[in-house]
């Protein structure tokens, strides 16, 4: 540790909250040695015995683990006993192919067919399998289980890991998981979710270190730590502790209550998984959709009937509640390739967002054809992000509702939702009152990125990009005013909204309406419960 | 449900697969399970147009990406085929129950 040097910090995406200071420890990739490969009836053999071996292997420590831990692994057994999986590899045996050869390419076969999946879900299970194929190999290459020696409490770094490895770690002492790839939704998350390990994926690439802080909740891994940055540290995870253990119950609350008014608290959701978080059922319902994550998919931009049912399945969940659905907000920071343009200068200030959907009606039509039908299930409002002058909201409006004619024509249920827009173009926040919408949404990121002049991917102008410049705050004051005055939804889904310290000023803006992230929602109820109490700012 | 065919006499059900997530991995191997238990040959589908499977094979259960709200298809000759099918419609409508080895 150094006393004054700051250490490496990386960002990752929060697979499970908690906070975890510990030994760094690294583990690399299952390296295979080489074997000699014999007749097709050793082979045979070798591989009968390796399956069995796992079989044992794993048996073992799903009776040690029990639980959900047991059921992971049972998924393992059985593809170990299934005759129409093992039959072509002994086939191939048979055929004079060596047995890890042969036991190597049916594995991969299916792992990348896993891979390929359009559901992240199934995509998860992939590591499942790298795990059973890497245990067999191991037992036929004659190297047991490469033994690196994890002190308990430590953070364990690695490029994905696979379950039956996080059931071989002692995480009695605690400890956390930080890895490069590996997916929110894979079951090595549940364990640790189940655990209480704080788990941290997609970091990317991480350079070596001694010690290491992980911040589950921030999605932060620092290595060897200046003093600062551990006091910051612990900072925050005593305050995660604390505002927890209270904050929980004030959630069963029905409403958060603020000098006598009811504020709405709504979550904001990057993709479906986002409504397994423990806290999201108390939510009033979803602020904010984001939709991009279709359009990364590996079989590029879903079809309609694709989006449809990921727009059911949120609208399912939310019941009567409000969902709120942003339409594709790609460009900017966040290029697709085949769908946002190459090659400009400022993305920033580009074809982004409804600008980018109108010029390419091929690839909005289909989500607007999508929406149309999900409008008929549940309480669905539609918003278009960056929109600067209304004739854009107009546009968008005008070919919604061909495509909800073109629907109904075809003898499908479809209706117009609500229409709203984001007011994130300081342009559309001071004309506010020319905009013909239902509702109007804060994106406070964006607004204040272009009323600073400050692009936020640029982390050396972090200091000025400060969310409560006046400047940032009169527009948020002014729309919400507008909104009130007419009748209108004003609510706000930046950042801002989930920081505790900006919170005080939304409601002094006359905002009654904040979407945050599900993990937050917690924290800004009791919040707004502190304020409203009389606590300091209120 | 009763239906010949040239191979001698199937039983057959149908089912509607409710499971929040589809037929993944739990489900997948609880079926499986099920399926092993009986002596009869028994195949599944998720969809009229798709080819029959193998329901004892966890891999190809589990290749058939069968979504929430799919229709599964199952049919079953042999011995105990009829106590077959009605085992595995009734896991798959009582959405998979966990229940003791």
């Amino acid at each position: 540790m150094r006393a004054d040097v700051a250490g490496l910090a990386y960002r990752g995406r929060t697979a499970s909250i908690g906070f975890a200071c510990g030994p760094f420890v690294r583990l690399g990739s299952t390296a295979g040695g080489a074997r000699t490969p014999g007749s097709p009836e050793q082979e045979t053999r070798a591989l009968r015995h390796a399956i069995e071996s796992s079989s044992e292997q794993i048996a073992e420590l799903a009776a040690a683990a029990g639980g959900e831990a047991a059921q992971i692994l049972e998924f393992q057994v059985a593809l170990l006993e299934d005759q129409d999986f093992l039959d072509p590899v002994f086939a191939a045996i048979g055929a004079g192919a060596p047995a890890d050869g042969a036991w190597s390419s049916a594995l991969d076969e299916q792992i990348a067919d896993y891979n390929s999946a359009s559901d992240e879900y199934l995509r998860a299970r992939s590591s499942d399998l790298a795990d059973l194929r890497d245990r067999v190999l191991r037992i036929l290459r004659g190297g047991e289980s490469e033994v690196v020696k994890i002190p308990s409490g430590a953070i364990v770094c690695a490029d994905d890991l696979p379950p039956s490895r996080f059931l071989e770690i002692d995480w009695s002492g605690g400890g956390g998981l930080a890895l490069l790839h590996g997916s929110p939704t894979s079951h090595v998350a549940m364990l640790a979710r189940g655990r209480g390990i704080p788990m941290v994926v997609q970091l990317g690439s991480v350079s070596n270190g001694v010690v290491a802080l992980l911040d589950g909740e921030g999605a932060t891994l620092e290595l060897d730590p200046s003093t600062a940055q551990i006091g910051l540290f612990e900072r925050r995870k005593e305050n995660h502790r604390k505002s927890r253990a209270s904050a929980r119950a004030i959630l069963r609350r029905p409403a958060a209550i603020w000098r006598g008014e009811r504020i709405r608290l709504l979550i904001n959701i990057q993709r479906v998984e986002d409504l397994e978080h423990a806290d999201a059922q108390y939510a009033d319902g979803i602020g904010l959709m984001r939709t991009e994550f279709l359009l990364t998919g590996p079989d590029g931009i879903p079809d309609e009937e694709t989006q449809y049912r990921t727009y059911d399945a949120v609208l399912r969940w939310a019941d009567k509640r409000p969902v709120t659905i942003r339409t594709f907000d790609a460009g900017g920071d966040k290029p697709v390739p085949g769908f946002t343009p190459h090659g400009e200068t400022n993305p920033f200030l580009g074809l982004r967002g409804l600008r980018l959907c109108l010029a390419r009606p091929d690839i909005f039509t289909v989500q607007l054809r999508a929406l149309a039908r999900a409008a008929m299930r549940g309480n669905l409002k539609i918003m278009f992000p960056m929109v600067t002058v209304p004739a854009e909201l107009e546009a968008a409006r005008a070919l919604f509702a061909e495509v909800v004619k073109g629907l109904q024509a075809e003898g499908i249920g479809a209706m117009l939702p609500e229409l709203g827009i984001m007011v994130e173009v300081p342009a559309a926040a001071l004309a506010i009152g020319d905009f013909k919408a239902a509702f109007f949404s804060i994106g406070s990121n964006d607004l204040a990125q272009y009323v600073l002049a400050c692009d936020r991917s640029n982390g050396t102008l972090a200091p000025l990009l400060d969310p409560l410049h006046p400047a940032v705050l009169e527009l948020i004051a002014r729309t919400a005013e507008h909104g009130r005055r007419h009748g209108i939804g004003v609510s706000l889904c930046g950042d801002m909204a989930g920081d505790p310290a900006c919170v005080p000023a939304l409601l002094h803006c006359g905002l009654r309406e904040l979407s945050v992230n599900a993990p937050a929602l917690a924290q800004i109820k009791q919040t707004i419960d502190r304020l409203s109490h009389g606590g300091g700012g209120g | 449900m009763l239906e010949t065919s040239a191979n001698g006499p199937f039983v057959t059900g149908k089912v509607r697969l409710e499971h929040a997530v589809g037929m993944h991995a739990r489900p997948a191997v609880k079926l499986t399970k099920l399926a092993k238990r009986f002596q009869a040959q028994i195949s599944i589908r998720a969809s009229e147009t798709a080819d029959w499977i193998n329901a004892k094979s966890v891999a190809k259960v589990m290749a058939l990406r069968a979504p929430r709200h799919s229709m599964i298809e199952i049919k079953a000759h042999g011995e105990d085929a009829e106590a077959a099918v009605a085992a595995l419609v009734d896991l798959v409508a009582t959405d998979f129950p966990d229940v003791g080895p």
